[in-house]
């Protein structure tokens, strides 16, 4: 089967600034794919690329091998699998959420599926607001209008610019448990976010970006793994006045009753050697917990210069 | 909810019929600014032209002023609403962002061009053909060529709709935007025979009207309308119809081309 998304050195640049450099990755069928990186690193280029709001200077992009190459017929093939739901709000402001979604799916060339208007209506919980137009929508309404938007046609690739930014959080719970239910029927899904934590969580592989180019293209789980460190909490049966100086290489922290204390170690490090030395100071370590490294310090150490 | 469960096959024509559609349904749902302002404006030339001054005043043989003048305030409703149609369309879409929602559509340039049009000269098209209607009132026209009347027709807001999707597309704000209204499109219809026929100008300005493709458009259409103008019908179709195919293709490269359509 032919990946969903298929982006072989891509390349953009606005003025001077190399926004995207010799990009290239895939997402696989039914995959949830997340594509972080700080501000500016050239997510939003790479998917304006794929959906066609910015053209490609260089490289390939295809979808479900469909090359969006621009004039070939290829194009609408592509776009018309592909449904994206905008970091920033996009709507006409001449139309109501219904009129809007009666008329989008029309606009992807295909016929109104009235069983598949009503479920999502009803999933995203928009039907009290269904006759308002847009600037009659708070930012949590607009959001779940705009993911509608984006699967009204039943996109096979759905892309998610931020799409739960400035949004709160029991809304953000609803809107992960439907983009899963999404991606159950066999929608592929890139995703954006600056919620690492979420992120985390959706996604089965990460790339992570870096001025325009990959800094890491890893499944979730490698990606945390691989991470060199991890962190450990001693639980001290007496109060610290100090941190003891066997401990100052390991990045030490120490709470402010100084009963805890949490270091940074490599995974060859053994901890019973640095509890057995503690012991022969008279500092006693009553527990221990391990603190396996986040997807949030990996993405930190990759991408701060 | 089975998703891919039936109605998913695309059709290109589906596409290109849903935005001509989106395009006619954004100027009906605001028509009294779209429709009724210009019918309204038109109709007080019609009352000044054809009701005070049209019997008083003659500036072609065998013909009141007001029947002069009827076909050049017909063909400026077209023209006019034509173009702000396509221009404040694509200029309000790219203003409020909207225009992503657009260039995410499997539509080709032609299409998206083609249905921009379309909706365009349909305003242009109403609004002149009610001014039409409503200068019956004022003087009665011998309608020599009522076919050729209305192709001119449909040539005139083809073409100043082609010229509002330019203006929007090149317009960075709305004061862009009202100055190739104001420095373009009204010179071109005052400067371009609608209230006098250019045969009564100095030799110079004459020469300068000739440059105003809106003459050509005038003539052409006053000439199927009366009978009479100031250079051969065919001429005038020849070069009206010459220049909007040229527009035409011009406005579908831009489209494809500019990084201001198109990052």
């Amino acid at each position: 089967m032919k990946p969903a998304l298929e982006i072989k050195n891509l390349c953009k640049s606005y003025s001077s600034s190399q926004v995207v450099n010799e990009l290239s990755f895939s997402i696989a069928p039914g995959e949830v794919f997340g594509l972080l990186g700080p501000n500016g690193a050239g997510k939003s280029t790479t998917i304006n690329m794929i959906s066609g709001v910015a053209r490609i200077e260089r490289g390939e992009i295809a979808i479900f091998g469909h090359k969006v190459t621009p004039h070939t017929p290829e194009v609408p093939k592509a776009r018309r699998l592909t449904g994206i739901m905008h970091q920033e709000i996009v709507a006409d402001p001449f139309f109501t959420i219904q009129q809007a979604l009666t008329l989008h799916p029309g606009f992807f060339g295909i016929k109104r599926d009235p069983n598949w208007h009503d479920y999502l209506i009803e999933r995203l919980q928009l039907g009290t607001h269904i006759h308002k137009s847009m600037h009659q929508l708070s930012g949590g309404l607009k959001r779940r209008f705009m993911l509608a938007k984006a699967l009204i046609h039943k996109p096979r690739l759905l892309i998610l610019d931020e799409p739960t930014a400035g949004v709160d959080v029991e809304l953000r719970h609803t809107l992960w448990q439907f983009i899963r239910d999404i991606n159950a029927t066999g929608t592929s899904i890139l995703l954006t976010t600056h919620y690492l934590e979420e992120a985390q969580q959706m996604c089965s592989r990460i790339a992570i970006l870096k001025d325009g180019r990959l800094a890491a293209l890893e499944e979730t789980d490698k990606l945390i793994q691989h991470e060199n460190t991890r962190r450990f909490s001693l639980h001290l049966r007496m109060p610290l006045k100090q941190i003891p100086e066997a401990l100052l290489s390991f990045e030490p922290i120490m709470d402010q009753n100084g009963t805890r204390i949490s270091l940074k170690t490599g995974h060859t490090e053994d901890i019973g050697t640095i509890v057995t030395q503690l012991a022969a100071s008279n500092v006693i370590v009553h527990d221990i917990t391990s603190v396996e490294p986040t997807l949030e310090e990996i993405f930190l150490r990759l991408t701060q210069t | 909810m089975h998703f891919y469960s039936n109605n998913h096959e695309f059709s290109s024509s589906r596409a290109f019929f849903t935005l001509l559609l989106k395009e006619v349904h954004r100027f009906l749902r605001v028509w009294t600014q779209t429709l009724v302002t210009p019918i309204l404006i038109a109709s007080l030339y019609l009352f000044v032209f054809g009701a005070t001054l049209g019997e008083r005043i003659s500036v072609v043989d065998g013909f009141s002023y007001a029947q002069f003048v009827i076909p050049g305030l017909i063909l400026m409703g077209v023209i006019n609403n034509s173009f702000a149609n396509t221009s404040s369309s694509l200029f309000m879409s790219r203003h409020l962002g909207s225009i992503a929602d657009l260039l995410v559509m499997p539509l080709t340039s032609k299409q998206i061009v083609a249905a921009y049009t379309l909706a365009g000269m349909l305003r242009g098209l109403l609004v002149g053909g009610v001014v039409g209607l409503i200068s019956t009132q004022f003087a009665v026209l011998p309608w020599v060529h009522p076919w050729y009347a209305l192709l001119m027709a449909v040539i005139a807001s083809m073409l100043f709709a082609l010229l509002g999707l330019i203006a929007g597309t090149f317009a960075n704000s709305f004061d862009g935007l009202s100055l190739y209204i104001n420095f373009v499109i009204l010179p071109l219809v005052f400067l371009g025979g609608v209230f006098y026929p250019i045969s009564i100008l100095p030799p110079f300005w004459r020469l300068i009207s000739q440059c105003n493709p809106l003459f050509y458009l005038l003539d052409g259409f006053r000439h199927a309308l009366l009978g009479i103008g100031d250079i051969p019908m065919g001429l005038a179709f020849s070069l009206s119809g010459g220049l909007t195919l040229t527009l035409l293709v011009a406005t579908i490269y831009m489209l494809e081309r500019s990084t201001r359509f198109r990052a």
